[in-house]
C-alpha cells in the first residue's frame, strides 16, 4: 500500500530526514517511535505534502501511485488521512460546512454527485457516535474552544467521515487522559478493516495497549535503525531508547 | 464622564513574506457589459445652466430647482475632502456628463406597459437577474430599475397602493407627491452636509421615493436595482425613504456596472425617516465594477446614506455587503433621537487588487435608552486598503445610551492594509459604550488542514471567509445572502496561488 524508499527531506534547510525506507502493506498497523527531533513529525508532514518541508531524494508510492507528485488534496482523495498532533482552530467555519466541503470534495474527484444534506447529516450523528461527541458538534466552529480531548476526538471523527484507507496518527495520546485516550482508541478500532493501515506515532505504549500494531520501528537521527514486532515497544517503555542507540553507534 | 478617543491601528506590510498567497490574475466581473441603447446625453460639463437644464427635463417645480441651485452655488464654495485614508484619483468636474436617459427612445411619463420598453434594456435587467416582468419576479420583491440616470421602471406599483404605499421613482414622486417630497427632501441629509451630498442635490438624477403610511407592514421586499451604462457620465441617484408611525419596510439595494478604463463618479443621497414605532431595514449589495488588476478604472463610490429616527421606539438597521468600487467612501449612519430607538450597522468591507475602501458608520445618540449595535468585517487581499471608520457620539440628555461595536480585519497576504479609525464622543454618565477589535490572518496552518482533508486552497478560502462574514450575512433577506456569499468568493478569487 504505502512504499517509502531511501527518503530525504528538509525544513528551512535543515536535512531532517536521511533516508527512510518503510513499506506498510493493506490491514497492517505500524509504530513509529523515538525520541523529539527524531524526525518522526517530518515524515508525516512529508507524506501528506505540507509545503513547509522539502523533499530532496527519494520516492512514495500509495497504492502504486507517485504520491510526491500529488497536491496535498489529492493524497487526502486517494485514502491518506492525518490526525494532527496540534489540529489548527477555524474560527467561523461550522464543523458541518467544513466536513461538507471535505467529503464533497473527495465524492467530486471520484466522480460522485455532492451529498445531499438530510444524508449527510445523519452520517454525521452517527460517525460522532464513534468518539462519543455531542450534537453540539455540528454548528461548533472546527476546533474553536475545544479542549484538548475534544480534539483529538474531532480528530478520528473526521477520519470516520473521511473513511481513509492509510492514516497516520501523529501522538493523538498525547494531553489524553485515561478516559479520552479510551475514546479515542477505541473509536479508531472500530474503524478499522482489514484494508485499511495505520501508521502510529506515540511516545507511549498505553496507546499501543489498544492498537496493537504488527510492526514498531525507532525512529533516530532521520533513519529507522530497528524493526520489531510488538514487544519492542514494551521494551522501549521499560529500558528507553539509549540501548537501541547503543546499538546504532556499534553497527 | 468626557471621552474622546482616537485610536489607530495599521498592519500589514510589505514586509512579511508568505508563501501561499501571492497576487494573481483579475477577479471575475460578470456584469462588465454594455447595453447598447438610444441614450440621450447632455453635454459633457457642470454650472448653472446644466443644473437648471437637468430640472427643466425633469419638469420639476420651482422650489426644486431653488433647492437645487442653492446647493450648487454652496458646492462651488466648498473643496473636496481628502481626510479619508483613500488616495483619490483626481476628478475632473468639467468633463463629467450629468445627465444621461437611456429611455429616449421611449414615451414622456415612463412606459405604460413593458412594450414600451427598449427591449435592450429589458434584456440588460434580465442578464443582471432582475427581470423587469412581474410574473418573472424574484418571489415577494418589488423592483426599481435604475439605469443611468433614469428610473427604466417600477413593478408591482398598483399593488403596493391598494396599502397606500407609494414606490416609485423620485422624478414621479416629485410630480405626483411634491408635497411629502418637499417636507422629507434634505431634512436628513441637508445639501451642506458634505462636499458630494451639495453635489448630489444640485445634479441628482433619478432614485427611488417610498413611504409607509401609519401602521402598515409593507408586505414584500423593497429593491431598487442600479446600472450605470453610459461612458463619462456620473450617476448621482437620490433615495428617500419614510416610514410613518407604526410602519415597516425592508429595502435592498444592488448596483453593477461595465468595464471601463475610466473611473465612474457615483455619489448618491440615501435618505431615511423612520417616525414613532417604526422600523426599516435597508439592505445594499454592493457590486460597482472595482477596476482592473492593475487598478485601473472602476466606480468611485462616494456616498451620503442617513437615517433619522424621529420617533419613540423607532428602529433602523445598514447592512451593506461591498465587494466593489474602486474607491468606497461613505458612512451610512443614524441619528437617534427618540427615546428608546435602536439603530444596527452590519457590514461586511472586502477590498482585493488596488481597491480602497473607508467605511463604516456613525451613531448618535440623541434620546434616552437609545441603543446602536456596530459589526464591521474588513477583507482585505491583494495590494488594497481597507479602513473602518465609526463616531459613536452620545450627547448630554441621553441617559441610558448603550453602544456596542466590533470591528474586525481579515488580511489574506501580505501587501494589503487594514485599519480601524474609532471615534467616541461620550458627554453622559450613564452611558456604556464598548468597542472590540481584532485583526486576524489566514494562516498557512489553517489552509494545510483544509487541504490535508480534501479542500483545495481557493474553496478553503471561501470557507473561511464566508465563515468570518456569517452574523453579516445572516442578516440580509434570503435571495440577497446567497448572492453576497457567491459574491464574496468571485471577489476573493485568485488571491491564494
Amino acid at each position: 500500500m504505502l512504499e517509502i524508499k531511501d527518503l530525504h527531506a528538509c525544513i528551512n534547510g535543515k536535512e531532517i530526514l536521511k533516508g527512510i525506507n518503510l513499506t506498510v502493506n493493506a490491514g497492517e498497523i505500524h509504530a513509529l517511535m523515538g525520541q523529539n527531533g527524531a524526525g518522526k513529525s517530518t515524515l508525516s508532514n512529508v507524506l501528506v505534502g505540507n509545503p513547509a518541508y522539502e523533499v530532496t531524494h527519494g520516492s512514495v508510492t500509495f497504492n502504486g501511485k507517485d504520491l510526491l507528485a500529488m497536491k496535498p488534496e489529492e493524497r487526502a482523495h486517494e485514502g491518506l488521512f492525518l490526525s494532527f498532533q496540534q489540529p489548527v482552530e477555524i474560527p467561523g467555519v461550522s464543523m458541518v460546512n467544513f466536513m461538507r466541503a471535505a467529503v464533497n470534495a473527495k465524492r467530486k474527484y471520484k466522480g460522485l454527485e455532492p451529498m445531499g444534506a438530510g444524508d449527510f447529516l445523519k452520517m454525521m450523528r452517527e460517525k460522532r457516535k464513534i468518539v462519543e461527541l455531542d450534537s453540539k458538534l455540528a454548528n461548533r466552529s472546527v476546533n474553536e474552544g475545544f479542549s484538548g480531548g475534544e480534539k483529538k476526538r474531532n480528530e478520528i471523527f473526521q477520519m470516520a467521515m473521511l473513511e481513509p484507507t492509510l492514516s497516520i496518527l501523529d501522538e493523538t495520546d498525547s494531553g489524553l487522559d485515561v478516559d479520552a485516550l479510551r475514546i479515542v482508541a477505541e473509536g479508531f478500532n472500530k474503524l478499522r478493516t482489514p484494508e485499511t493501515s495505520a501508521l502510529v506515532i506515540t511516545h507511549y505504549q498505553r496507546l499501543l495497549d489498544y492498537l496493537k500494531p504488527d510492526v514498531v520501528h525507532v525512529l533516530m537521527d532521520g533513519r529507522i535503525v530497528k524493526t520489531g514486532g510488538p514487544d519492542l515497544a514494551v521494551e522501549i517503555e521499560k529500558r528507553g531508547f539509549d540501548w537501541i542507540k547503543a546499538e546504532a553507534e556499534a553497527d | 464622564m468626557k471621552e474622546k478617543e482616537i485610536k489607530k491601528e495599521t498592519v500589514g506590510n510589505a514586509e512579511e513574506k508568505n508563501r501561499f498567497v501571492r497576487e494573481v490574475a483579475q477577479k471575475k466581473y460578470e456584469y462588465g457589459f454594455t447595453t447598447d441603447v438610444q441614450t440621450e446625453i447632455i453635454d459633457r460639463g457642470l454650472d448653472e445652466d446644466v443644473v437648471r437644464l437637468i430640472s427643466a427635463k425633469k419638469e420639476e417645480p420651482d422650489w426644486l430647482l431653488e433647492f437645487r441651485l442653492k446647493a450648487f452655488n454652496y458646492w462651488q464654495t466648498q473643496q473636496q475632502p481628502s481626510w479619508g485614508h483613500l488616495t483619490l484619483p483626481e476628478i475632473d468636474y468639467q468633463a463629467i456628463s450629468y445627465y444621461a436617459d437611456p429611455t429616449k427612445g421611449m414615451k414622456k411619463d415612463g412606459p405604460k406597459s413593458l412594450d414600451e420598453i427598449d427591449p435592450e434594456l429589458m434584456k440588460t435587467f434580465d442578464k443582471l437577474g432582475i427581470p423587469l416582468e412581474e410574473r418573472l419576479a424574484l418571489s415577494g420583491t418589488a423592483v426599481d430599475a435604475v439605469m443611468d440616470s433614469v428610473s427604466v421602471k417600477t413593478t408591482f406599483k398598483e399593488k403596493l397602493s391598494e396599502r397606500g404605499i407609494i414606490f416609485c421613482s423620485i422624478s414621479e414622486a416629485v410630480r405626483e407627491y411634491p408635497d411629502l417630497v418637499r417636507q422629507y427632501l434634505g431634512s436628513v441629509v441637508p445639501y451642506r452636509d458634505n462636499y458630494f451630498a451639495a453635489l448630489n442635490s444640485a445634479v441628482f438624477s433619478d432614485g427611488s421615493f417610498v413611504y409607509i403610511p401609519k401602521g402598515v407592514r409593507c408586505p414584500m421586499e423593497l429593491s431598487t436595482y442600479f446600472r450605470i451604462n453610459a461612458r463619462n457620465t456620473g450617476q448621482f441617484e437620490r433615495t428617500l425613504i419614510v416610514c410613518d408611525d407604526g410602519g415597516y419596510v425592508s429595502y435592498l439595494e444592488g448596483c453593477t456596472a461595465p468595464m471601463r478604463d475610466e473611473n465612474q463618479l457615483h455619489a448618491a443621497i440615501v435618505e431615511i425617516v423612520v417616525n414613532e414605532n417604526a422600523e426599516v431595514k435597508y439592505s445594499t449589495v454592493q457590486n460597482w465594477y472595482p477596476g482592473d488588476a492593475e487598478g485601473k478604472g472602476g466606480v468611485l463610490n462616494l456616498v451620503t446614506k442617513r437615517g433619522h429616527l424621529r420617533g419613540a421606539n423607532s428602529k433602523l438597521s445598514w447592512t451593506q455587503v461591498e465587494t466593489g468600487s474602486a474607491i468606497t467612501w461613505k458612512y451610512p449612519s443614524c441619528i437617534l433621537s427618540g427615546d428608546n430607538s435602536q439603530a444596527e450597522f452590519y457590514s461586511v468591507a472586502v477590498t482585493n487588487n488596488y481597491q480602497q475602501a473607508d467605511t463604516g458608520t456613525k451613531m448618535i445618540h440623541l434620546g434616552r435608552n437609545t441603543k446602536s449595535t456596530i459589526i464591521s468585517k474588513g477583507i482585505s487581499a491583494g495590494k488594497s486598503q481597507n479602513s473602518y471608520r465609526g463616531l459613536v457620539r452620545v450627547a448630554p440628555r441621553a441617559d441610558g445610551a448603550r453602544n456596542y461595536s466590533s470591528c474586525d480585519s481579515l488580511l489574506l497576504g501580505s501587501d494589503c492594509g487594514a485599519h480601524t479609525f474609532p471615534y467616541m464622543d461620550v458627554r453622559n454618565d450613564t452611558a456604556i459604550v464598548e468597542h472590540e477589535a481584532t485583526t486576524s490572518k489566514i494562516s498557512e496552518e489553517q489552509l494545510f488542514y483544509c487541504n490535508q482533508r480534501g479542500i483545495p486552497t481557493e474553496e478553503a478560502v471561501g470557507l473561511i471567509v464566508n465563515g468570518y462574514a456569517k452574523d453579516v450575512i445572516n442578516k440580509l433577506p434570503m435571495e440577497f445572502a446567497v448572492e453576497a456569499q457567491k459574491l464574496l468568493n468571485v471577489s476573493l478569487e485568485g488571491t491564494v496561488g
